[in-house]
């Protein structure tokens, strides 16, 4: 059993995503064999050599062709295998999509369908390899479980609950090799229950996968500048842990962030939930915004999209500065003077 | 061996199964059925049902029955009224297809306990979750056999040749692919859609192929009655030469029929039709 320390939490941040998942799901296969893994020709990039290697007999490549991997794998299901298929989130959740609404949602088979490399973390690759549309596509499809890690050792949590959940999964990786660490000792990770890492009175900062910790950045950023944000690890996106929305009722604003299109993500999750609420503060979506741009590396795109900590900080206190001179806000600082503390940290 | 009274159980499976057909889809009044793809795989299914696969209607999760999956799933009547034949549903059962809400869509939803192994509708999927089936069944030690019926048209589906070489490179030799080979498709004939020779296709994938003719029994029966036993091998297509709307002749060959409703009038023919063909067959 793999236990969460700042030494592991180091050593999975170096490997990356990917290689932290293959680490945890030989783990998990050597403790239940009715557990099967398929890859798309994409073994060694998901960190499945190890797998493979320890379970020949366990593990199936499907060749380069994502629809029958997801085929093969309802066959499977349906014979009583807990069965996981991973490639590219781009692919896992695009080309085959009607092979997950059918076979993972339509007949619910236990299928885990593990897209790597969400939102940018392709790089240099470009839009063909980008996943910004997976969360939309995925959360349409009844009764999936969405689940998007925070950091590595949330993917460890992850794929462990993923393992054990009897049900159709999509687990969304974000981020890559080097990833910055969220959580660095044991805490209780439980499918549906959002984690509170940060507790503040002005607004709530609800966020997912490597959005996490940019949104934690942001807070202290925030902070200095008098404002008090609470900041949520949405890990599951679907189901929506509710009831942590509805202790941020009180809050001046709702930010959600995520590494993915502003258009049916998480932020439209929370809107969703709070349209049908009598009354709920206003809400910022931070995401990637609806158009293609040029390509570039992983950090050069999270700046174009503005997700750091310091674009996220500057996007909350303009729209703060906004509400104020809206009259939705009355005027609110630590150090009494909302106009220059709330002015942008990047100027 | 040739056992002649089978043949002819068989025989009389598909006469009633046929006129089943028909019946339902008079039934279903205006929300039409799928009349020409059910009518060409009627002699296909009652062959698979009635002499072909293990099976036991009293068992319908038995793990060592043979696997049946409808990949062309508009042709569900030629399942509904096979599985009703056999003992897995019964005719009250068989005659809720298409109500509101139940369990017998125009397309099979998934229903073990009805022995319907797989939801299907969407062309081109069956053969991925057969595969996903056989795997399975060779992990396990079993020698049960996995049938995947599908539509010639189907096979304009990309993800079928996905699934056809898989199958060849993991030496399944458990499945056999049936293929309802009528030369025709929703918008016309295979010719002038999209013609392919599915012989060489399926050869050139590596499969074994055996052409029968899709309406003899004992044709189909003989292509059939060995195939898949062996959990390693090179697995089998069968190319079953059809006659959409097989059995009526206003249907035969007529794309009207793809999926169409059936008035009283017409209805009337068609059973006129199939009374006369049975006292002269």
């Amino acid at each position: 059993m793999i236990t969460i320390n700042p030494i592991n939490a180091r050593n999975w941040s170096r490997l990356g995503p990917r290689g932290t998942f293959g680490l945890d799901l030989l783990d998990m296969g050597s403790q239940d064999e009715n557990l099967l893994v398929l890859s798309a020709d994409l073994c060694t990039t998901s960190g499945l050599d190890r797998f493979r290697l320890a379970y020949p007999d366990r593990f199936i490549n499907t060749g380069i062709a994502e629809q029958n991997m997801l085929g093969i794998a309802g066959g499977l299901a349906k014979e009583g295998y807990k069965v996981f298929c991973s490639s590219f989130a781009a692919f896992a959740s695009m080309r085959s999509y009607e092979m997950v609404k059918l076979n993972l949602g339509y007949m619910g088979f236990d299928i885990k369908v593990v897209g790597l490399a969400a939102g940018f973390a392709m790089g240099m690759f470009g839009n063909t390899h980008y996943a910004t549309e997976d969360i939309a596509l995925m959360r349409a499809v009844p009764g999936l479980c969405i689940i998007s890690p925070a950091d590595c050792a949330e993917v460890v949590k992850a794929t462990r609950a993923a393992t054990l959940y009897d049900g159709p999964v999509y687990l969304r990786l974000t981020g890559k090799a080097g990833n910055p660490i969220v959580y660095q000792n044991e805490y209780e990770f439980e499918i549906g229950r959002a984690i509170t890492l940060r507790e503040g009175d002005d607004i709530a900062i609800i966020a997912a996968g490597r959005m996490v910790y940019e949104s934690i950045e942001a807070a202290k950023l925030l902070e200095a500048k008098g404002i008090s944000a609470t900041v949520i690890d949405m890990h599951t996106i679907k189901p929506l842990d509710t009831s942590v929305i509805d202790r941020s009722l009180d809050k001046k604003l709702i930010v959600t962030v995520e590494e993915h299109s502003v258009i049916g993500g998480l932020g439209g999750a929370v809107a969703e939930y709070k349209c049908g609420l009598k009354t709920a503060p206003p809400q910022l979506i931070l995401g990637i915004e609806d158009r293609f741009k040029k390509a570039g590396s992983y950090k050069y795109m999270l700046e174009q999209n503005r997700l750091t900590a310091l674009h996220i900080a500057d996007s909350i206190m303009e729209r703060i500065r906004q509400q104020i001179r809206n009259g939705a806000v009355k005027p609110f600082s630590a150090n009494g003077n909302w106009e220059k503390d709330l002015s942008m940290i990047t100027k | 061996m040739m056992d002649r009274s089978r043949l002819a159980k068989i025989r009389e499976m598909a006469r009633r199964m046929r006129r089943n057909v028909i019946e339902l889809a008079f039934k279903a009044g205006p929300n039409g059925a799928h009349l020409g793809s059910a009518l060409s795989i009627i002699e296909l299914t009652a062959t698979l049902y009635g002499g072909i696969m293990r099976l036991d209607p009293r068992k319908p999760d038995w793990l060592d029955r043979d696997r049946f999956i409808l990949s062309k799933g508009h042709g569900s009547l030629g399942l509904y009224t096979a599985l009703s034949e056999v003992g897995f549903i019964t005719r009250d059962q068989l005659f809720s297809f298409e109500e509101d809400g139940g369990e017998l869509p125009g397309q099979p939803s998934m229903k073990q306990a009805f022995g319907i192994e797989f939801s299907s509708g969407s062309l081109g999927l069956g053969l991925s979750l057969g595969i996903g089936s056989a795997l399975a069944g060779r992990r396990q030690g079993r020698d049960y056999r996995v049938f995947v019926l599908m539509g010639d048209g189907e096979t304009n589906e990309g993800s079928v040749w996905e699934a056809a070489m898989a199958a060849a490179h993991y030496r399944l030799g458990g499945i056999v692919v049936i293929i309802d080979h009528n030369g025709m498709q929703s918008d016309g004939c295979n010719a002038s859609i999209m013609s392919i020779d599915l012989e060489s296709m399926w050869k050139g994938f590596s499969w074994q192929t055996v052409i029968v003719d899709g309406h003899n029994i004992e044709s189909i029966y003989c292509a059939l009655e060995k195939a898949g036993r062996q959990r390693e091998g090179t697995p089998l297509a069968v190319i079953a030469k059809t006659v959409k709307g097989k059995g009526i002749s206003f249907m035969e060959n007529n794309n009207e029929w793809h999926h169409n409703v059936l008035t009283k009038a017409r209805y009337a023919v068609a059973v006129a039709e199939l009374e006369a063909n049975e006292k002269n067959p």
